[in-house]
């Protein structure tokens, strides 16, 4: 087996290659490389045919929204007003789940596939403009993708009729500032427009009707448009070939931790196992020094952690779901033996807080106030009732129910996804969720941190207390 | 005009709200109050302070929504009271006091602070935050009135609504993020809004208070009489607020009809010159020696027989009466009842401002025909300056309503930005302007628009 020191983790082998097809060579993110490798035949193909009939193929292909949520991207598009011009294609290249590198691997090794992917969903869906927001920290993706839309420009592949065609189309880029929450859609067409990144409010729940300049907007993940070029030249029944009828094609997953071969990794979706995938020969091939895998996180830090127990669960969302976490963005996280759980529930904890964009209260004071309490956990001070405390303020995050995986050794019961919120977003809720997931499946490492229960420190706030 | 309404059940009870109206408006009219901090009726709501949560029931299931983003639909049920509701709304507090010093005795806001009342009435009445609290430097001017508290701010967006919003001066706004965030001016550069003052007023805490009213009073000691206030014509509803003989405050009060409850920072402050050294405070009677002091009887009197033997002597044709443009519509009334008792027709309430009569025949119209009409043709001095909150109703009628202004200016004006048309004239030359004005067909057609 061959690797590719310029793609970590990407092997050459006879799996089916959607969006990494050109990830074995070193000059990918070419034009010339990307011409020589059927590199717009895609668009060709998709011009060659009405936008509607586009559209339809791409709705028959069931692609699935890889940002997280895991929305069919043909319904989407499907969701902007009749006669309401302009609107626009806003491409989410804010990738900044911790955990998650595939988008820029993407964007570093093939830009020429998503802005193929970009001018298909421009056609297919009648939107008058591209906006490409690019993650401020990602400076050789913003430094390949201007590459790449210049040298698109210059061959006529963007710009005023393209190809010949009628089909005219800009594409603007745009670098973002570095923050987490403009990941979320809203936040990221508030940042487009200038304003601060926070999250707009819902409903509407898309901003498929009213989104970048009050405009129809879809807001597409990198990934997603990647798969386009695919679908475009090959059809929708060579895509649904691969992967399971609910979760057809492909997906990206980006591995980190302690596996012995980290990466990022084209699995086939609804199919490949997570023990594939952690521990398969072509992919991360098992946990590092022989270990033995303690928990992971399956879909980004904001999911709910998975035990060794869940490993057989396939990428299939609805099953994950089930099962009590999400596939999210497609970062796996693996924690072996050795894993000190308390400090990796801060870890996490502590990004969410410090990404709080400050707009709403149980995120801003929730964030925080969870990651004081876990840190004087994990530096010894904190109680038995410090545990407890963690949970009741995240009770105000997320009241109810909170998803968990099951767990044999401890007799436990899966809780579905997902979590109710008290919160605009689900940036707040994501500070809580590696807190209750630890504490849930690991509360004995807590219990050894901890000094036994004192009598809690309760400061009254009103003179008579409230009206109980 | 009958509106339809909206039938829904707020804690069991069948309640008819009005199409569009936000959960929150509808209980509270049906007496439950939500308690909140960013809601504001005359503002747009925000969503953030997440106090507002409710259990609200579309056919879906009980889900806690803040109700001041969902407006009411038929067939909605809303529940204020429940456990779910009870126990988020105790969470939403707990975390809002987090970070909020416990400084209510020190705090000018103590006694009539939305924070502290609905700490009592809807909170877990104790905290288990041990943490060291946020800090900051203790109050910061940001103008020459207004001070900032930023350890008091619970970060509700009002008084940055407010400026931006209402008053059109964004010249506050978030910095930072995060449990960091904090409200702030652009460096160097004072919050210098007209109406600056009320986000004091509106603050749901002590985070920003009004210079001339701090460590003045207590609120439960204030004595509270409803006015208007005359710093100009517009004539806002204000409740004066005193303390031991001493007038300490203005607050607007909203009135639908007038200012919806915003002041301008001249009519708010100007209660200060009440105590002015120079101000004139008994009446004085002019004799050969100067102005002489003497009580309101003896000066009362004096009036009276000097009305008596004038009528008495030449007729009520030999007395002329002059108003003052600043007293209120019931002052006029009140003189020209007592003219027309001494049949006395030689009157003047100097309301002209020495515009010819050809205008001042014209039909007059309320501030509220005002800001729904479509079109409004303005030949005035910058609103902005002289008539503030008439300003603030105008602006608020082109932004968030269809008027269209018509502006003749020779300068400018702060409204020149909101105007469809504003048209420079120079001196002696705004009739010609206006003529060629009213030629452009544009115009014509959206004056005949106006029906």
């Amino acid at each position: 087996m061959t690797s590719f020191p310029w793609a970590p983790g990407f092997i050459e082998g006879d799996r089916p290659q959607i969006v990494t097809s050109r990830f074995q060579y070193e000059d990918s993110f070419t034009l010339e490389r990307y011409l020589a490798t059927g590199g717009y035949d895609g668009l060709r193909s998709a011009l060659a045919r009405s936008p509607q009939d586009m559209h339809e193929e791409v709705r028959s292909s069931t692609l699935l929204g890889r940002g997280g949520a895991g929305f069919p991207a043909g319904v989407k598009w499907g969701l902007t007003p009749e006669g309401v011009y302009p609107r626009y294609l806003v491409v989410n290249g804010d990738e900044s789940e911790p955990g998650t590198y595939k988008d820029r691997l993407l964007m570093e090794r093939d830009p020429h596939q998503l802005i193929e992917g970009c001018l298909i969903a421009c056609y297919a869906a009648g939107l008058s403009q591209c906006f490409l927001y690019i993650r401020g920290e990602m400076a050789l993706a913003q430094e390949r993708v201007a590459t790449a839309l210049n040298d698109a420009y210059a061959a006529g592949y963007i710009g005023k009729n393209i190809l010949g065609s009628a089909f005219s189309l800009d594409i603007v880029l745009h670098w973002g500032a570095g923050a987490y929450v403009v990941g979320e859609e809203t936040a990221l067409i508030e940042s487009l427009e200038g304003n601060r990144g926070m999250p707009r409010l819902k409903p509407p729940y898309f901003p498929a009707a009213i989104g970048l300049y009050g405009q129809p907007t879809i807001v597409n993940n990198v990934e997603t448009l990647s798969n386009l070029p695919f679908i475009a030249s090959k059809g929708a029944a060579e895509y649904t070939a691969i992967g399971t009828e609910s979760s057809p094609g492909t997906r990206m997953v980006a591995v980190s931790g302690h596996v012995r071969r980290p990466g990022v990794y084209e699995i086939i979706n609804g199919t490949t196992t997570f023990r594939d995938l952690l521990y398969g020969e072509e992919f991360c091939q098992g946990i590092r020094d022989g270990n033995d895998l303690k928990a992971f996180v399956p879909g980004g830090g904001s999911a709910p952690w998975f035990l060794p127990d869940q490993l057989d669960l396939p990428f299939e969302g609805r099953l994950v779901g089930a099962a009590g976490s999400m596939l999210g963005s497609g970062a796996i996280m693996v924690m072996d033996s050795t894993t000190d759980i308390p400090s990796a529930a801060l870890t996490l904890t502590k990004f969410y807080a410090h990404e709080s964009c400050g707009k709403c209260v149980p995120c801003r004071e929730g964030g925080t106030w969870l990651m004081r309490i876990l840190d004087r956990v994990v530096e010894g001070h904190g109680t038995t009732d410090d545990l407890d405390l963690l949970l009741e303020v995240g009770e105000s995050i997320c009241p109810g129910d909170m998803p968990h995986a099951a767990s044999a050794e401890l007799q436990l019961e899966a809780t579905p996804f997902p979590y109710k919120m008290t919160t605009i977003c689900f940036v707040g809720p994501s500070a809580y969720v590696p807190v209750h997931s630890a504490l849930t499946l690991f509360r004995s490492e807590f219990e050894a941190r901890v000094a036994p229960s004192r009598s809690r420190t309760r400061i009254p706030v009103t003179a008579v207390g409230g009206d109980s | 005009m009958s509106e339809q309404s909206v039938e829904i059940t707020v804690n069991g009870k069948t309640v008819s709200a009005k199409p569009g109206e936000m959960v929150i408006a509808a209980a509270e009219r049906a007496g439950d109050f939500i308690p909140r901090f960013c809601y504001h009726p005359r503002m747009s709501s925000v969503g953030m302070c997440r106090q507002c949560l409710v259990e609200i029931d579309t056919g879906r299931g009980p889900m806690l929504q803040p109700s001041c983003m969902v407006p009411v639909s038929p067939g909605m049920t809303v529940d204020t009271e429940s456990e779910t509701t009870k126990r988020a709304q105790e969470g939403i507090l707990e975390l809002l006091l987090a970070n909020h010093p416990l400084d209510c005795p020190v705090c000018d806001k103590g006694g009539e602070c939305p924070l502290q009342d609905q700490a009592f009435s809807h909170g877990p009445g104790e905290s288990r935050y041990i943490e060291e609290k946020r800090h900051y430097e203790k109050p910061i001017e940001i103008s020459s009135l207004i001070m900032l508290d930023r350890e008091r701010c619970v970060l509700c967006d009002r008084c940055t609504r407010f400026a931006d919003e209402v008053a059109g001066d964004p010249l506050i706004h978030f910095v930072e993020r995060g449990n960091a965030t904090q409200v702030m001016t652009y460096p160097d550069e004072p919050f210098s809004s007209h109406f600056s003052g009320n986000t004091a007023q509106i603050c749901p805490v002590g985070a920003l208070t009004a210079k001339p009213y701090r460590f003045k009073a207590r609120p439960w000691d204030l004595e509270q009489v409803n006015s208007t206030c005359t710093s100009c014509s517009v004539g806002c509803e204000i409740s004066v607020h005193s303390s031991r003989d001493q007038v300490l405050r203005y607050q607007g009060i909203d009135n639908d009809d007038v200012n919806w409850g915003w002041l301008c920072d001249r009519g708010r402050f100007n209660f200060e010159s009440i105590h002015a050294e120079g101000r004139v405070t008994e009446p004085l009677i002019k004799t050969a020696d100067g102005h002489q002091a003497t009580s309101w009887n003896a000066a009362m009197s004096i009036t009276t027989d000097l009305l008596k033997s004038a009528l008495e002597s030449t007729g009520p044709s030999s007395i002329g009466v002059i108003g003052g443009a600043r007293g209120t519509n019931e002052d006029a009334w009140a003189w020209a009842q007592l003219c027309s008792a001494l049949g006395i027709d030689r009157r003047d309430p100097q309301l002209g401002d020495g515009l010819p009569a050809a205008l001042l025949g014209m039909p007059r119209a309320t501030i509220r025909e005002m800001a729904s009409a479509s079109t409004v043709v303005l030949m005035a001095p910058d609103l902005k300056e002289e008539l503030p909150v008439l300003y603030l109703r105008l602006r608020d009628a082109v932004v968030n309503g269809s008027t269209k202004i018509i502006e003749f200016t020779s300068t400018g004006s702060g409204l020149t930005r909101h105007a469809w048309r504003s048209v420079r004239h120079g001196a002696g030359d705004i009739s010609d302007v206006v003529t060629a004005t009213l030629a452009d067909p544009d115009v014509q057609s959206q004056l005949s628009d106006a029906g």
